[in-house]
């Protein structure tokens, strides 16, 4: 089995920020086989689509599921409550490739591209930094939970009401590292890839994109490649990524 | 326990639910849930002669009860289909049907040709993808459009032939009447129906198409009045789809004309939406002492 349905049912739920929500929710047949990196789409009662939310923790039996409210259908989500239960299809998707030679990890994330990088962050086995982008103090969420897992953590705000006044680019300039995993809003993915290209370190960033399957059947959630010979092609979020070698996607 | 098995233009079905052409890909994903021989049939991906990128991000919007597609075809082209993607299907137990597309007559009569050399059980020619504007829609907004192509495919197609029409014309039974009067052995109906969302805040469409196909619940009342309207004007079986989430909502299909039927949102929902309409269904067959699913077809009793 890659992936399956499961009834998971929801152990606890915290509200991190106005509309970023933390729910844990018990999964013994799906998180023995998640792996960083990877996804879930969680079904909404009385919607047609499922809810494409990144993996921020995967315990023995458990997932933890930071997202956003972005519309009705998190909204929903948002308002379930401990004891009540989820149908989740997961785990979907590749992860991030954290086994190799690299000695020191970088994890860029910007606003709600935050969560999947503390899962990555936590099973990282060397040195790690995790750089951290938010629009102001009252947006930022998982910064004690990076440190908890023995990273060292940089923060940068738009207003400067926590941590650096600037971009995550500003202090990533700043480090040394020699691998560097991001997700996070287009532009930074941008300014990330082209930093880590220029330095010739590896990136991997996590792509997200509207969605419907999930699994690579419809073709819905459309990203477009780079092939080795510089022409390029429509690749999918969910069956392809959500991660990907920066340098091979069109950003 | 009832009997589920159908048969359509010499097909035998082990049961009525076909997976819809472009919500089940070529089946390997699906596979992970259950064996494809829990589906009577798969209509795969819409293929085209040459391989197709498809439509540019997003592709996707929801809907009230539905969703919009504009995925444009993106497929592999037919000898690849041929090379590796039938070899697997044929060996899973289910009917194996090739949903074509194509941008002129000539494209459709070489697949079909093609196709008609493997062990592909069934062709459905699509001639009704919203998406592509050389998708082979122009060959089904009119009777005489629908009666053409049917017709020269039909010359080349030594495959039983089931003709997809699309929602978006003035009388699709007429067009169905046209379908088989050029030589189709069935239809299925409907294709999803034109539509658009706006950002209101970007003022651009969501989808990059700017329009797409409406699938899913949503379309499911449109698509039981057409397939009642189609079975009483063709004598040929048709397949009625459109928004199928439930087994309640098969057996109205059926009650409205449909000899089968194909499930596709629904899958995204959830995908083992298909075992449970067929567990719906056989216990309503059972229940209501029915000893064949095809007793269920055209039995509607209209006011």
């Amino acid at each position: 089995m890659r992936y399956d349905t499961e009834l998971c049912r929801i152990l606890a739920k915290k509200q991190l920020t106005k509309d970023i929500f933390d729910v844990t929710v018990s999964a013994p047949k799906l998180a023995p086989i998640a792996k960083p990196g990877q996804f879930a789409q969680i079904l909404v009662p009385g919607k047609t689509l499922r809810r494409p939310i990144s993996l921020c923790g995967i315990g023995r039996e458990t997932f933890r599921l930071v997202f956003q409210v972005r519309g009705a259908g998190t909204k929903i989500l948002s308002e379930l409550q401990p004891g009540e239960k989820m149908d989740i299809l997961a785990p979907l998707g590749k992860g991030f490739p954290l086994e190799g030679s690299a000695t020191h990890a970088v994890f860029v994330g910007g606003g709600i591209g935050v969560p999947p990088l503390l899962c990555a962050a936590a099973a990282f086995s060397g040195e790690r930094t995790a750089v951290l982008g938010f629009r102001s103090k009252n947006a930022a969420i998982l910064a004690d939970d990076f440190a908890a897992c023995g990273c060292q953590v940089q923060i940068a705000t738009d207003d400067g009401s926590l941590g650096t006044h600037g971009l995550v680019t500003d202090i990533l300039k700043k480090q040394h590292f020699d691998i560097c995993y991001a997700c996070g809003p287009m532009p930074m993915l941008r300014a990330v890839a082209k930093l880590c290209a220029q330095r010739k370190i590896p990136c991997w960033i996590s792509m997200e994109q509207r969605m419907a399957c999930g699994i690579g059947a419809c073709l819905g959630c459309a990203v477009e490649l780079r092939r080795e010979d510089d022409s390029s092609y429509y690749g999918h979020v969910c069956k392809d990524g959500p991660v990907f070698p920066a340098d091979r996607v069109v950003l | 326990m009832a009997d589920l098995k159908v048969n359509i233009a010499n097909v035998e079905f082990a049961n009525p639910l076909i997976g819809a052409s472009g919500t089940v890909g070529f089946g390997h994903e699906y596979a992970e849930f259950y064996p494809l021989s829990t589906l009577g049939g798969i209509s795969c991906k819409g293929i085209t002669l040459k391989a197709r990128p498809g439509n540019p991000p997003p592709r996707i919007a929801e809907t009230p009860s539905g969703m919009l597609n504009a995925v444009g075809l993106q497929n592999p082209g037919v000898e690849h289909f041929v090379q590796e993607d039938l070899p697997w299907l044929k060996q899973q137990g289910t009917v194996v049907i090739a949903n074509i597309a194509g941008s002129t007559p000539e494209d459709y009569c070489e697949m079909a040709e093609r196709l008609s050399d493997t062990d592909v059980d069934m062709i459905e020619l699509n001639i009704s993808c919203p998406n592509v504007k050389q998708g082979g829609v122009q060959f089904g907004v009119t009777c005489e459009g629908v009666e053409s192509i049917t017709s020269q495919v039909r010359r080349h197609c030594r495959k039983p032939l089931m003709v997809k029409l699309s929602p978006n014309v003035a009388d699709i039974a007429e067009n169905a009447a046209a379908a088989e009067a050029a030589g189709a052995d069935a239809v299925s109906l409907i294709n999803t129906l034109t539509g658009m969302r706006i950002n209101i805040q970007t003022h651009r469409p969501i989808l990059h198409n700017n329009t797409g196909g409406l699938s899913g619940p949503a379309v499911f009342p449109v698509a039981v009045r057409m397939v009642w309207q189609t079975a009483q004007r063709v004598k040929i079986p048709v397949v009625g789809l459109g928004g199928i989430t439930r087994w309640q909502d098969a057996v109205e299909m059926m009650l409205a004309g449909a000899a089968a039927f194909q499930v596709g949102t629904a899958f995204f929902t959830d995908p083992y939406a298909p075992v449970k309409i067929l567990n719906g269904l056989k216990q309503y067959l059972d229940e209501n002492k029915i000893t064949s699913v095809t007793e269920l077809t055209g039995k509607v009793e209209p006011w």
